[in-house]
């Protein structure tokens, strides 16, 4: 029985994609339009002979809804289109080049941010209110507030101008060249998952059911990693969502300080181009890693909290 | 736990200090070059050498295509230089030198050129490279259907204005075959600066045959068949573009370096950082903020030289309070202390200017207005003069805005500037700082716009590259000047072919023009960037074009060495 609510809610999660995307696609491709200049327009004003080519060889000249209609099709087949920006390069290519990079960055920073924050929050919880508790908590406090532009550089200098160990920057696809952005993209996700997962597990240990299974005797540690980490872990869950989303497709300011080809940049630099296509690459590619990631939580969580069922009403 | 926060301290205290007594400690500096020992040809020694000759060269950001007919950008540009060769090239203080054409003949008139291409000029594919070749590709560079942003580089070509404007087909370009090697371009006027033209990337040759199989992927590796000293080995979007000695190049004997990387780092700290870590031997730029740190710790790296740009404000003189009023125009652009901004806010070694065309290009002299001489006192009292004639008193001030695109240095000037004014004049002014595109776009209107930030960096080694966008409709002329007298000297440049008369007719339209006031000049510019002592063999222009071809690297001092 909840396997089958579970799974048609899970279509019918699925079916809500497909307008979202319409939606975003529709709001973003006429905000892009709406922003004063365009992809060619430069400090050297073209003639307006070279503009009118220009403007045919990308389909500008068109009116507005046939543009917008020209580029729901391309969707459909996945064809995202030339960039204005990086002319030798389709963005296909771009976000194929550039993701792969962010994943590999994002995800490990991800995946650290989660080992070491839910470690550190745990252990943190089990010495509540102890001088070792207050530390911990003072860093994540740290780790949240202090900037990544400020870590970078910082690492930077003492790593790789001073002992030499790492690259100060650049991307060679090797670990090296990973090390620094990982721990600074980490840096402020370990403290916010250790300072959801020490409240939350203190949440835990002081409810009725883990009193119940202390009170039969089990060990404790079969307490803490049994019965109160998984109900435990849900907020972290559903804060890692989004964030994995976020982490994955770049950041630009790490981006920028590590001199790194991921897709962040193409956010910030596509709209200040008015690289159209660009840009709505790159927002469709992130809502869509947002919509599905939030969809696997929401999975997610009601395989870890049997209290969460979808029935119908 | 707590014992954590202990190891921190120290780290971040050395991050922040660098060494004991402030000087770094970096990696860059620990290496130094042995000295330069020149062979009989005046070549270096190969015992001076490095035995790894990699250059790695900070380039700004991504080139935006490898497609000279495309490109319009510095990284772009930058790279360009080392993959292809027009007919002409610069040698490394940015003379025109003989690139694939070995020699050339230009006619009575000056209409005439007649390039005589090298018999060893190939492509890299081994291809000979022939007139024919450059027919094609400067037909492809002005036809329409290429869509290329620079194409009226190639406007002094006869019948290339007709072509750009898609009235006539690309085969009426003035430019023809007569023999296998000898190529001939006509022109519309006298253009004496169009020896430095054929060094641009607009006029290069592409290899037909690629373009033809490979379309818009002609520009990547494995498909780019190119002319010049590198080739293009690889190129990792937004990480670097990896050039490799080309062994087909008709002077390759003279290249010393085997491979050439660019680097589109984009912040300036990061590429200092990688200077300093000794992984980059020639930043693109330094970081503004770091400049004087940069002259205490690194004074033989850091290299500033005259830039061809002129850095200034503009009047939109469509659009009171500016219509017919050159008083208070000149007010304004007196009570501007340039040494003070260039001194204390800038601070980078531009110079102060007092005119449009920055020096340095050819034998030309700017006319200098009257004012240059006088000290700031002087100015001052003019400027209260002049403005008090045009009407305006503390009592009833003069209320502008000045306009400028987001950036941290556009700011600070404008913000300099009304304080100067508020000071002298007592002029109430207001900033507005706008986006890139949106600056642009009001500027060009020329609706909003008051006072704006403006700025030019020479297309070509020529003061018309300066003078030309104030004609009459330019689509430069953001400032709505229209002189009659001036646009008559235009043509007159543009007809003239004796060099010292063009000068003399250049100095006369610069004169008209600055007499008229449409600008405020503020200062030209200047490159300023890192390059590691051990690369050789490039020199400081006001082009700031650098040929990978000319460079070297040295090897470092041995302990040997430094004792001998």
């Amino acid at each position: 029985m909840r396997q089958q609510s579970l799974l048609r809610h899970a279509g019918q999660r699925l079916l809500g994609v497909l307008p979202t995307l319409l939606l975003l696609i529709t709001v973003v491709f006429f905000l892009m339009r709406i922003a004063p200049g365009g992809p060619f327009d430069s400090e050297k004003a073209l003639p307006p002979d070279i503009q009118a080519n220009l403007e045919a060889k990308y389909h500008l000249d068109e009116p507005l809804l046939q543009q917008y209609f020209r580029y729901l099709g391309q969707i459909l087949v996945l064809d995202f289109g030339p960039s204005f920006q990086y002319k030798d390069w389709t963005v296909n290519e771009l976000i194929a080049q550039g993701f792969p990079v962010s994943l590999t960055i994002g995800g490990f920073a991800m995946l650290l941010g989660f080992l070491v924050g839910v470690t550190v929050g745990v252990l943190s919880a089990l010495r509540q209110n102890t001088a070792a508790d207050y530390a911990t908590m003072g860093f994540a406090m740290l780790g949240v507030s202090i900037p990544n532009f400020v870590v970078a550089p910082v690492l930077i200098l003492l790593f790789a101008v001073y002992a030499g160990w790492l690259p100060a920057g650049g991307w060679d696809g090797g670990w090296r060249s990973a090390v620094l952005p990982v721990i600074t993209l980490a840096l402020p996700v370990i403290a916010y998952i250790a300072r959801l997962m020490r409240g939350s597990m203190i949440e835990m240990l002081h409810s009725n059911f883990i009193r119940t299974a202390r009170a039969k005797g089990l060990p404790e540690w079969h307490v803490i990693l049994r019965h109160a980490l998984k109900p435990a872990l849900l907020p972290v869950i559903s804060y890692m969502g989004p964030a994995t989303a976020a982490l994955i497709t770049g950041s630009v300011v790490i981006e920028r300080i590590f001199a790194i080809p991921g897709l962040g940049s193409y956010f910030v630099q596509g709209a200040l181009n008015r690289d159209y296509t660009l840009v709505m690459g790159v927002v469709i590619f992130y809502g869509f890693l947002i919509i599905m990631l939030n969809f696997i939580v929401d999975m997610l969580y009601s395989i870890l909290n049997p209290k969460i069922r979808y029935e119908e009403r | 736990m707590a014992g954590q926060l202990l190891w921190l301290l120290p780290l971040l205290l050395l991050a922040c200090g660098g060494g004991e007594d402030g000087a770094p400690r970096d990696r860059s500096l620990s290496r130094q070059p042995v000295a330069l020992v020149l062979d009989a040809d005046g070549r270096p020694d190969p015992s001076v050498l490095a035995a790894e000759q990699v250059l790695h060269r900070g380039n700004g950001s991504e080139p935006q295509t490898l497609d000279p007919h495309l490109a319009e950008d510095v990284p772009s540009a930058n790279i360009l230089r080392d993959l292809f060769e027009g007919l002409t090239s610069e040698a490394p203080d940015g003379r025109i030198v003989p690139g694939v054409a070995e020699r050339w003949n230009i006619s009575r008139d000056g209409l005439t050129y007649t390039f005589y291409l090298r018999r060893d000029a190939r492509w890299s594919n081994g291809d000979p490279l022939l007139a024919e070749d450059f027919v094609w590709s400067l037909r492809r560079s002005a036809d329409p259907a290429t869509a290329s942003t620079l194409s009226n580089i190639l406007l002094p070509i006869a019948q290339a204005d007709a072509v750009l404007a898609g009235t006539e087909p690309p085969e009426a370009l003035g430019v023809s075959a007569l023999d296998e090697r000898i190529l001939q371009i006509r022109l519309a006027a006298p253009t004496p600066y169009l020896l430095s033209l054929l060094a641009h990337s607009s006029t290069y040759p592409v290899h037909r045959a690629s373009v033809e199989r490979f379309g818009d992927k002609y520009p990547r590796p494995g498909n780019l068949v190119s002319n010049g000293a590198f080739v293009l080995a690889d190129w990792v979007v937004r990480s670097k573009v990896t050039l490799q000695r080309n062994r087909e190049y008709w002077n390759d004997q003279a290249t010393l370096l085997e491979q050439v990387i660019y680097y589109p780092f984009e912040d300036q700290s990061t590429a200092l950082k990688q200077f300093r870590a000794g992984r980059l031997q020639w930043t693109h730029e330094v970081p503004n903020n770091q400049f004087q740190w940069l002259r205490e710790h690194y004074a033989k790296e850091l290299v500033i030289s005259p830039w061809m740009g002129s850095y200034f404000l503009g009047f939109n003189l469509l659009r009171e309070p500016f219509i017919a009023s050159p008083q208070l125009r000149e007010a304004l652009v007196l009570a501007v202390d340039r040494t003070l901004l260039t001194e204390k806010v800038t601070q980078f070694g531009e110079q102060p200017s007092f005119t449009l065309v920055p020096p340095g290009i050819g034998e030309y002299v700017s006319p200098l207005p009257e004012y240059a001489s006088w000290t700031q006192e002087e100015r001052n009292v003019a400027a209260q003069a002049l403005y008090a004639a045009a009407g305006y008193s503390e009592a009833d001030p003069l209320r502008i805005e000045i306009r400028y695109n987001t950036s941290e240095n556009h700011k600070k000037i404008a913000l300099a500037v009304a304080s100067m004014w508020k000071q002298v004049l007592g002029v109430e002014t207001t900033l507005i700082n706008e986006e890139w595109k949106v600056f642009l776009q009001n500027r060009q209107q020329k609706v909003l716009t008051q006072v704006f930030r403006a700025n030019w960096i020479g297309d070509y080694n020529d003061p018309f590259s300066f003078l030309e966008m104030f004609r009459t409709g330019h689509g430069q002329n953001d400032y709505g000047y229209s002189n009659s007298l001036y646009d008559s000297l235009l043509g007159q440049i543009a007809a003239e072919r004796i060099p010292a008369r063009r000068r003399r007719l250049m100095q006369e339209a610069e004169r008209v023009l600055l007499e008229e006031v449409p600008i405020i000049p503020i200062y030209t510019y200047v490159t300023k960037r890192l390059v590691d002592p051990h690369l050789r063999g490039w020199e400081s222009n006001v082009m700031d074009h650098h040929y990978s071809k000319n460079m070297y690297l040295l090897r470092s001092q041995s302990v040997t060495d430094a004792q001998l």
